[in-house]
């Protein structure tokens, strides 16, 4: 424990504002895949463990785009999209299989997709920590708020992950897709005996939060490293990001992630052994106080 | 009945252990002693994971924090306090029953997949305090120096045959200890809470307490299983405490089925054959894995050992269902009875 430290840095600007910001983007990056497990576990009940590997493979997809085209933003769209099928077919061949079986069957299941994906991307890519760069439209000097140092591409992100959770909250909230997605969480038998092939909502969920997730591979190759089993940290996290937000719940997620960025990277500097084990802290609390989350309805 | 039957465990426990022990003069190799220790270090651990999962209905996916937890405990008991090793497995199971009391307070109130998270949670937070807590425990380069084996009554674990007998010893004694528990009253009350908690709380069941004594319980039998690990490869390593041991484990009750007592061992027996096979056939023994677990997991979404027992059930059940062949007619019932 270091709370001088902690003290220092809570009484000056410069130091409250740059962990600030690396704690909003920690925070962004986390909402777009935890995003993707609540709004998988509230209308599924069915807890992705897979989806850091779809992080991941976001991340490698946008390398090699990157490598072959040059062009960053072609990148980001085409791993999106990529790691989007790879959900779809994920969903359709593997996790629909075990709908309904023990939960533990279904942790196994994706236990074996891991294992899988984590072995042919070292297969492909190579086991050796790899890293993008800051692409050129980026390279610029940082702007300087209060003493504290804001990279440019920080704040490009955290406008454009801010963007995405006001579009979700609102396609969820506002639109006829949304309230059907809505109504499978709570009732699929009645939706589907609405005629409502409720199979394509499943399948649609489950890509969207890949879009999400090979999104946030994406965004954060610039600014993480990227090795074989990075996506596993990010799922354990997501899921905490669920339990402290309630499930299913977009402001949930969004509130929730931005916490646990918040509390890594204060955590970074007053615990540094114990950043972890502030979040399970964090999390521990809210399981106790209201368990079904800040944002999830009761029962 | 009940007596009858623990005495008939007790034998049959006798005559595996001596078994066990009169096999390396029959068949002396190192790698099948080895292959026996490693055997008591995950037929232990599956088998305590078992009763979470096939008694109790609690799925936990953090169950390797108590093999982390046990292998480390144990190793540094013994390097840093210098305590003889009976002293250090008992404060090995000490520290593991207020960690699994702690933990399992928090958890074991939860809905299945907040539970399977919950503890995957605590395992990782095992885990990076291990990476980060370096002076203590060596960080990611795993407790090295050697774990030091001092004899004790007569039992050197320095020497491979002892620390073979030892090993089988615990793997035997353990099971024992849990086929005893999950006999016995407390392990009814437990299937009945895994099959309709609702039913055992009418009857007047605190089903809280009885869950947490069940996660405690395996917890520390769980740890027993790090113990047998930290002693044969002289040390501990921050893989112990990883996510994967839980998958394997959990792989290795779904292999040999939840339903039989010993189909966690049988499920060990297969994962560490299958472990040797891959890894000396390919080095992309994950991808290899995975594809296994895929197709059994996909194929027969049951383990082996339940598939099986079912398959035997359903079809002896089609025999009894069958009508009488016409060759066997009621004409001559005397005949069969006096056959038998």
């Amino acid at each position: 424990m270091d709370l001088p430290a902690l003290a220092n840095c809570v009484t000056s600007l410069s130091c409250i504002v740059t962990q600030s910001t690396s704690g909003l983007i920690i925070g962004m990056l986390l909402f777009l895949v935890a995003a993707g497990v609540s709004l998988i576990f509230g209308v599924l009940k069915v807890i992705n463990f897979a989806h850091g590997s779809f992080y991941m493979l976001g991340a490698y997809l946008v390398l090699t785009v990157y490598g072959v085209s040059d062009s960053f933003l072609l990148a980001v769209i085409a791993a999106a999209l990529g790691v989007a099928v790879f959900g779809l077919l994920f969903e359709r061949l593997i996790i629909s299989r075990v709908y309904g079986s023990q939960v533990l069957m279904q942790l196994l299941v994706c236990y074996g997709v891991i294992l899988i994906l984590d072995d042919l991307v070292k297969i492909i890519w190579g086991p050796e920590f790899k890293s993008l760069g800051m692409p050129p439209a980026f390279q610029k000097p940082p702007y300087l708020v209060g003493g504290g140092v804001v990279p440019v591409y920080y704040l490009f992100l955290i406008v454009l992950t801010l963007l995405i959770a006001l579009a979700l909250g609102l396609a969820i909230t506002r639109t006829r897709l949304g309230k059907i997605v809505r109504a499978v969480a709570i009732n699929p038998g009645m939706v589907s005996a609405l005629g409502i092939n409720t199979g394509y909502v499943y399948a649609g969920v489950f890509m969207l939060g890949g879009l999400l997730a090979g999104l946030a591979g994406a965004l954060a190759a610039p600014v993480r490293s990227i090795v074989s089993g990075m996506g596993l940290s990010v799922v354990v996290e997501s899921f905490i990001v669920t339990v402290i937000g309630g499930m299913g719940s977009v402001a949930g997620a969004l509130v929730g992630s931005l916490l646990i960025g918040l509390v890594r990277s204060f955590g970074t500097i007053g615990f540094p052994l114990f950043t972890e084990g502030l979040m399970f802290l964090l999390m521990a609390v809210v399981l106790v106080l209201k368990p079904s989350g800040l944002f999830g309805r009761e029962g | 009945m009940r007596t009858s039957s623990t005495r008939r465990d007790c034998l049959l426990a006798l005559i595996v252990f001596a078994l066990i022990a009169v096999l390396p003069m029959l068949w002396p190799s190192r790698g099948m002693s080895d292959f026996v220790i490693r055997l008591a270090a995950f037929g232990i651990f599956a088998t305590s994971l078992n009763m979470l999962v096939g008694y109790a209905g609690l799925e936990s996916f953090g169950h390797g924090l108590f093999f982390g937890l046990g292998a480390y405990s144990f190793a540094l008991a013994m390097q840093r306090l210098g305590t003889s090793i009976p002293a250090a497995l008992v404060l090995t199971l000490l520290l593991s029953v207020v960690v699994a009391g702690i933990v399992g307070a928090i958890c074991v109130r939860l809905k299945e997949i907040y539970f399977a998270f919950l503890t995957l949670a605590f395992q990782m937070l095992l885990h990076s305090l291990i990476i980060a807590w370096t002076p203590l425990t060596g960080g990611d380069q795993g407790l090295t120096g050697g774990v030091p084996r001092p004899p004790f009554l007569g039992i050197r674990l320095d020497q491979p045959y002892h620390l073979y007998l030892f090993s089988a010893g615990l793997l035997v004694l353990c099971l024992l200890g849990m086929r005893h528990i999950v006999q016995s009253p407390f392990g009814y009350t437990l299937r009945l809470i895994r099959d309709n908690p609702a039913r055992a709380t009418s009857l007047g069941i605190n089903v809280w307490a009885m869950r947490l004594a069940a996660f405690v319980i395996a917890g520390a039998f769980g740890s027993i299983g790090g113990v047998v690990m930290s002693l044969f490869v002289s040390g501990a390593f921050p893989d112990f405490a990883y996510w994967t041991i839980s998958g394997e484990a959990i792989f290795m009750i779904m292999l040999g089925g939840t339903t039989l007592f010993l189909g966690p061992v049988a499920g060990a027996v297969m994962l560490l054959v299958l472990n040797d096979v891959v890894t000396k056939l390919t080095e992309h023994y994950g991808l290899v894995l995975g594809l296994i677990i895929l197709l059994f997991a996909l194929g027969l979404r049951k383990g082996l050992a339940d598939y099986l027992a079912e398959l035997w059930r359903a079809r002896s059940a089609q025999r009894l269902a069958m009508p009488l062949p016409a060759a066997a007619p009621f004409a001559a019932p005397s005949n069969k009875l006096s056959g038998e």
